[in-house]
C-alpha cells in the first residue's frame, strides 16, 4: 500500500495525549442495537480513521462525539463518551457548546444557500460576533486554512451553490473552522467528490491535523491508508450491532493486522 | 408476422389518450368560457368613474371604488392576522411538537378546517368577534373571521414549506453549535418563506372572493364613504356583486358584469403573483 511511512512515524511521535475516548459505549435506536461496547482512545492532533463495511455503524459512531444522534427519536447511549475528562452524555452538558468544540463535515457538501462569506460567517454570527471587520478577518482566516481563499476571494458575495463540489466541501470545512473547534468529525467527506477534489481535501486534512483532532469515517481503504495516523476497524456482529475489531496505528492495521477479520477486510476478501 | 394494420393495443392507447384530452377539455373550456364571458359583458362598464367613484342611486349609478378599497382592506387584515399565526403554528407543529396522537389530531383538525363551509366561519365570527368581543359589525371582525378561515391554508402551506427544507441544512447548522431556534430563524425560515408567502397570497385571494362569511360580520351594500377605522363597516366586491345582482330591481346587467370583472381581476392577479413567486423560487433553487 502506497503511503509515506517516514511521515507517518514522525507524526505518530508528535503527540500522544488522548483528546476523545469512548468507554464501553453502546448505541441503541429503539430496540435495535447499532453499536456494542466500544472502547477507543482518540489521540489529540492526529487523524483517526474509522473503517469498516457498509452498515457497521461507522457514521453512528462518529455522531456520538457531537451528539448528532440526539436528533434521532429513540436513540439511546450507554457507557461514556469523554472529551478532555468530561463525559458529554452527562445531564448538565450544553450540547450547543459541545458542538462548537466538536465540528462536523458531512458526506454531501451542504453549504447554505447564501453567499460564500455568509456561509463562513454563519457560525461566528450566531455565536454573537457582530463586528464587520472581525467577521471579515475570521472569514479570510478560515478560508485560507481550508485552502479555498485564493479561489473564492473575488467572489465572496456570490452564492456558495455556484462553487464546484470540491470547493463546496472545503467551504463547509471553512464554516466549521470559523467557530474554532478543537475536534473535526468528517463523515465520508469525499464520497461525493472526484479524485482530484478528493486529494485536495486529503492534503487539507493533513495540514489541519497539526492543530486539530480529526476523526474521519471512510469506506475508501486507500484514503484511510493515505491520511490517517490511527485506524479503527468496525464490523457487524450477527445481530447487526457494530463492534470494534481492531484499533492501532494505521501502518500496523494495513500491513500487519492482528485480527484475521481485519486482514480479510483489508485484503478485500469481504465488505 | 404481425399485420401492419392498427392493432388492438394501438386502438386501446388511442381511446385512452382521447379520454385524457377530453377530461382536460372539460376542465379547461368552462373556465375559459366564464372568463371570456365576463370580460366581454363587463368591459363596457369599466370607466375611470366606475373605478374611482362611490355608488349612487342604490348602486345603479356611480362606481364601486369603496368596494374595491374594502376588499383590499379585507385582504390586508387577513394577511396581518393569519400570516404570523400560520407560520408560527407551522413551525411549532413540524419542529417542536412531539410525534404523538395529540399532534396527529391537531394536524387532522387543521386539514379539516379547510373543509368547514364558509358561512359557518361567518356565524363563528358573528358569535365571537362581533358579539362576545364586542367589535361590532366591522372591518376588524370580518378580517379576523376571514383570517380564521385562511389559517387552514397558511398553516398547511407553512408546514409543507418547513418540511421541504433539506435535512442537510439543519444538520450543517446544528453541527456548528447553533441552537434549534437559531437554525429555524436563520436557515429554515428563509428557505421556507417563499412557500409560506405563496400559500398566504392564495389564502388572501380566496378571502377576497368570499361572500358568505362577511355577510354576517360587517359588509354593507352601500356606504357613503370609506371606512376610517377598523371598527367601521365596509363594502366589499363579492357582497356588492351579490346584492346588486339579486336584490336591486332595475340594475343594469352591464354594471353587474363589470363588478364581476373587477373582482375576477383582483383575485386572478393575486393568484398569478403567487404562481410567479413560486416559479422564481424554483428557478433560483434549481437554476444556477
Amino acid at each position: 500500500m502506497n503511503m509515506n511511512h517516514a511521515l507517518l512515524n514522525n507524526r505518530a511521535a508528535h503527540n500522544n495525549e488522548t483528546k476523545l475516548k469512548t468507554e464501553q459505549v453502546s448505541l441503541f435506536y429503539g430496540t435495535f442495537q447499532a453499536l456494542r461496547n466500544i472502547s477507543l482512545d482518540i489521540r489529540e492532533k492526529a487523524i483517526t480513521a474509522i473503517i469498516g463495511p457498509s452498515g457497521c455503524g461507522k457514521s453512528s459512531f462518529l455522531r456520538l462525539f457531537n451528539r448528532m444522534n440526539d436528533l434521532i427519536i429513540g436513540a439511546r447511549v450507554d457507557g461514556r463518551v469523554v472529551i478532555d475528562d468530561t463525559n458529554i452524555y452527562d445531564r448538565d452538558i450544553d450540547v450547543v457548546e459541545l458542538r462548537k468544540r466538536v465540528g462536523m463535515v458531512f458526506q454531501k457538501p451542504n453549504p447554505f444557500p447564501m453567499s460564500v462569506l455568509e456561509n463562513v460567517a454563519f457560525g461566528p454570527r450566531r455565536h454573537g460576533k457582530k463586528n464587520r471587520h472581525e467577521l471579515e478577518g475570521i472569514v479570510e482566516r478560515s478560508l485560507r486554512q481550508a485552502a479555498l481563499w485564493d479561489e473564492v476571494k473575488d467572489k465572496l458575495g456570490q452564492s456558495a451553490l455556484a462553487l464546484s463540489g470540491g470547493q463546496q466541501q472545503r467551504l463547509c470545512i471553512a464554516r466549521v473552522l470559523a467557530v474554532e473547534p478543537e475536534v473535526i468529525l468528517m463523515d465520508e467527506p469525499c464520497s461525493a467528490l472526484d479524485p482530484i477534489a478528493t486529494l485536495r481535501i486529503e492534503d487539507l486534512m493533513r495540514s489541519l491535523s497539526s492543530d486539530y483532532t480529526i476523526v474521519i469515517v471512510t469506506h475508501n481503504m486507500q484514503q484511510a491508508a493515505r491520511v490517517s495516523d490511527m485506524a479503527a476497524f468496525l464490523m457487524m456482529e450477527k445481530d447487526r450491532a457494530g463492534i470494534l475489531v481492531e484499533y492501532g496505528p494505521t501502518s500496523q492495521i494495513f500491513t500487519n493486522p492482528q485480527d484475521k477479520r481485519t486482514e480479510d477486510y483489508i485484503t478485500g476478501r469481504f465488505g | 408476422m404481425a399485420a401492419l394494420t392498427i392493432s388492438r393495443r394501438e386502438l386501446t392507447q388511442r381511446t385512452a389518450f382521447s379520454l385524457l384530452v377530453l377530461a382536460t377539455a372539460i376542465v379547461t373550456v368552462p373556465v375559459l368560457f366564464i372568463i371570456i364571458y365576463i370580460v366581454v359583458n363587463g368591459a363596457g362598464a369599466l370607466s375611470w368613474e366606475f373605478l374611482t367613484q362611490a355608488p349612487s342611486q342604490a348602486g345603479k349609478a356611480g362606481g364601486i371604488f369603496p368596494a374595491i378599497v374594502g376588499t383590499f382592506y379585507l385582504m390586508l387584515g387577513t394577511l396581518i392576522f393569519s400570516l404570523p399565526v400560520g407560520v408560527l403554528a407551522g413551525i411549532y407543529l413540524t419542529e417542536y411538537a412531539r410525534a404523538n396522537w395529540l399532534t396527529r389530531l391537531i394536524n387532522m383538525a387543521i386539514l379539516n378546517l379547510a373543509g368547514v363551509p364558509s358561512i359557518v366561519y361567518g356565524l363563528f365570527g358573528l358569535g365571537l368577534f362581533v358579539l362576545a368581543m364586542k367589535f361590532g359589525m366591522s372591518l376588524l371582525a370580518a378580517s379576523l373571521t376571514l383570517a380564521c378561515q385562511a389559517l387552514a391554508m397558511t398553516i398547511t402551506t407553512s408546514r409543507e414549506a418547513v418540511i421541504a427544507v433539506p435535512r442537510e441544512y439543519r444538520e450543517g447548522s446544528l453541527a456548528i453549535g447553533t441552537t434549534k431556534w437559531q437554525t429555524i430563524r436563520h436557515v429554515i425560515l428563509p428557505q421556507a418563506l417563499p412557500g409560506v408567502i405563496t400559500g398566504t397570497i392564495l389564502a388572501m385571494s380566496r378571502a377576497a372572493g368570499e361572500t358568505a362569511p362577511i355577510l354576517v360580520v360587517g359588509a354593507a351594500f352601500i356606504l357613503p364613504g370609506l371606512p376610517t377605522s377598523p371598527f367601521d363597516q365596509f363594502m366589499a366586491l363579492p357582497y356588492h356583486l351579490y346584492t346588486a345582482a339579486a336584490h336591486v330591481p332595475g340594475m343594469s346587467k352591464v354594471t353587474i358584469w363589470g363588478i364581476a370583472l373587477v373582482l375576477l381581476v383582483v383575485v386572478l392577479s393575486f393568484n398569478s403573483l403567487a404562481v410567479f413567486i413560486r416559479i422564481r423560487v424554483r428557478q433560483r433553487r434549481f437554476g444556477s
